[in-house]
């Protein structure tokens, strides 16, 4: 038998494959496709205090291999997440990555300290690194001092586990992991999106609304690569990893890279079934490698990369 | 619309057939058991053009025509940019990875016993399957249609098979000069129910010649996942400030004067 679970803080996994924020709402649409019990976890849609309408569209761009987003963060406000959309997935038997974002601290910590208390949520994921909302979002992300004073702020009011989920647009991302671990973070998620940029060719405008967005898929897990494998020898959290991961051999770069489990994003736009079919695939492929546990796998490219 | 909740599958479909039809406008049937579960005229289907990454994501196309004998549909597409060309390059007997029917279609029980169907380009395959649908039912559909050129008409006579209909091109090549504006404004608007789809500003139009009538719109926006997930394709609502749809899976169609787009 091919152990494929996951222990984490707060996180009892059966598998290390959990669809990304903001790429599977709150779950209902994809509920209609398969069984969510299926999935090691669910993190849901950045939740803010009040509801939010979101950016103009046209919201999204494809580029060569990803797309960019400026979706703005719209969500149904903390009430209506705490009263509606977290009670239906309680019928699943999955844990909830709840993600919290908001423009001041005192938004993150209103939202940390009500939603941790749902009795489905297991983790909070802090969002410091949304590149699509003018005010706060990024700017938590980019400052290590910032970064840290978010951190201790909102693992005073949390019920559960708190993981940070890093910007990559930054020029030391071991600095920004450092100062949240420092902090009292349980874990990290990273990486959320790159900010980019698409013009029309034909006006010479940016095809978002927004004018930049962030790029996702497969066209960032280079860099989203690179940065699990540094975080991860630098500081001693667990990391769920994710950046364009699109197939199974995409999870075992990520687990190999330093990362515990897994996120997919983009690659649910593709292919809605991707992550059960991830799921499914895995122990085959572990097996395939000589492995019998999931966690066997966990940073093997460290001990492989000694210069 | 209509929020009942079909189910939605993945298949790897068969090609039938592709042809040209028009100048750079393709026919294309699929066959497939994925044809049973639609429900309305209106729905579309979201096609992965390519088993790599490029182009990534999948595109939105109408569904024109349903043959359920057969389990067979047809869409009616331009070949634009790299997805749809690359789209245009299959040949009958290839897979097609297609994802649907996604979103609410027309309400075809809505119309009394007179409908005018208004489309304009790429608008106009998914009002084909409408016009069938309520003449089955005994509506009387005229069809007014808006084209490029006479280059870019398609259809023309499988309308007239179903009710009167008239053409505008731009350039005046075809029918009328002009949009279908101009061919709405020389008709008598003895009809209970209108159905288009277009692009939005001809939409616009149309809410504004008629807005004593009843009427139902199908609109566009750019999309990723195509089922409700991604917020992407979001619009606002004349409802309050705060309402909003996502046009894939609340729409594409909706009731005039509803979308703010
Ligand atoms: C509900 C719906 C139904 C549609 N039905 C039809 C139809 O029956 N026939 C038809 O010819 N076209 C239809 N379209 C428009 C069609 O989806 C676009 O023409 C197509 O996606 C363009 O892809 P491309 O690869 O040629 O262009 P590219 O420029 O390479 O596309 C880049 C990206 O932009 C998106 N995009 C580009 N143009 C549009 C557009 N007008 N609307 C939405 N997304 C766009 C693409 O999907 C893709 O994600 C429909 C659109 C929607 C939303
Ligand atoms: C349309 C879209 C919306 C997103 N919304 C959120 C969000 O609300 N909160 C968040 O933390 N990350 C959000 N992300 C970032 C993803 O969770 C993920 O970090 C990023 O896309 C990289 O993974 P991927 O390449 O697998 O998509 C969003 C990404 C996309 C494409």
């Amino acid at each position: 038998m091919i152990d494929t679970t996951v222990s984490l803080p707060g996180l009892e996994l059966k598998n290390p494959i959990i669809p990304s924020s903001g790429c599977f709402g709150f779950g209902k649409e994809y509920a209609r496709l398969y069984d969510l019990s299926q999935l090691g976890a669910i993190m849901v849609k950045s939740t803010t205090v009040e509801p939010r309408l979101g950016n103009p569209t046209p919201r999204v761009a494809e580029t060569a291999s990803g797309m960019l987003n400026a979706i703005g963060l719209q969500n149904p406000g903390l009430q209506k997440v705490m009263e509606e959309e977290l009670p239906w997935l309680e019928q699943y038997d999955v844990p909830i990555i709840a993600n919290v974002a908001g423009t001041t601290t005192e938004d993150y910590v209103e939202v940390a300290k009500a939603i941790s208390q749902a009795p489905n949520v297991h983790a909070l994921e802090i969002n410091i690194s949304c590149p699509n909302v003018k005010e706060g979002g990024i700017t938590f992300g980019t400052d290590p001092a910032i970064a840290q004073q978010l951190t201790q702020a909102v693992k005073a009011v949390s019920r559960v586990p708190v993981y940070i989920k890093l910007s990559p647009n930054v020029t030391d991302i071991v600095s920004i992991a450092k100062a949240v671990e420092a902090g009292g973070a349980d874990g990290l998620t990273m990486i959320n999106t790159l900010l980019g940029m698409r013009l029309d060719p034909k006006t010479g405008r940016p095809v978002i609304a927004n004018m930049t967005g962030g790029l996702s898929g497969p066209a960032v897990k280079p860099v989203a690569l690179r940065m699990v494998y540094e975080v991860s020898q630098q500081t001693s959290l667990p990391i769920i990893g994710m950046g364009g991961v699109s197939n199974v051999d995409d999870v075992i770069d990520f687990l190999s890279a330093g990362a515990s489990a897994v996120a997919v994003g983009t690659a649910n736009f593709v292919n809605p079934f991707i992550c059960p079919e991830i799921v499914n695939q895995l122990p085959e492929k572990l097996q395939e490698l000589g492995y019998d546990k999931v966690e066997e796998l966990v940073g093997r490219s460290h001990r492989l990369c000694v210069r | 619309m209509i929020t009942q909740q079909q189910k939605i599958r993945q298949e790897c479909m068969v090609i039938v057939e592709q042809k040209e039809i028009a100048d750079s406008i393709f026919e294309l049937t699929v066959e497939g058991a994925l044809t049973e579960e639609m429900s309305a005229p209106g729905q579309f289907v979201h096609i992965r053009v390519a088993d790599s990454y490029e182009p990534l994501l999948r595109r939105p196309l109408s569904v024109a025509s349903i043959d359920f004998e057969h389990s067979r549909f047809t869409m009616i597409y331009r070949a634009e940019g790299r997805g749809t060309n690359l789209l245009a390059e299959k040949r009958a007997g290839d897979a097609l990875d297609v994802l649907g029917p996604l979103g609410n279609g027309f309400p075809v029980d809505k119309a009394k016993s007179k409908a005018f169907l208004i489309g304009g380009g790429i608008g106009v395959p998914p009002l084909y399957e409408l016009a069938k649908a309520l003449n089955k039912k005994g509506i009387e559909t005229v069809h007014i249609l808006g084209f490029e050129n006479k280059k870019s008409v398609f259809y023309e006579e499988q309308f007239r098979e179903l009710g009167d209909t008239y053409i505008a091109t731009v350039d005046g090549s075809h029918g009328t000069k002009g949009f279908v504006t101009h061919v709405l404004d020389r008709l008598p608007a003895d009809f209970d129910t209108y159905f288009s789809c277009g692009p939005t500003p001809m939409l616009e139009a149309v809410q504004a010649a008629y807005p004593e009538k009843q009427g139902f719109l199908s609109y566009e926006q750019r999309m990723a996942c195509g089922i409700g997930a991604c917020f992407a394709c979001v619009c606002r609502t004349t409802k309050s400030e705060t309402d909003y749809v996502k046009v894939c899976s609340d729409g594409p169609v909706f009731a005039a004067g509803v979308v703010i787009s």
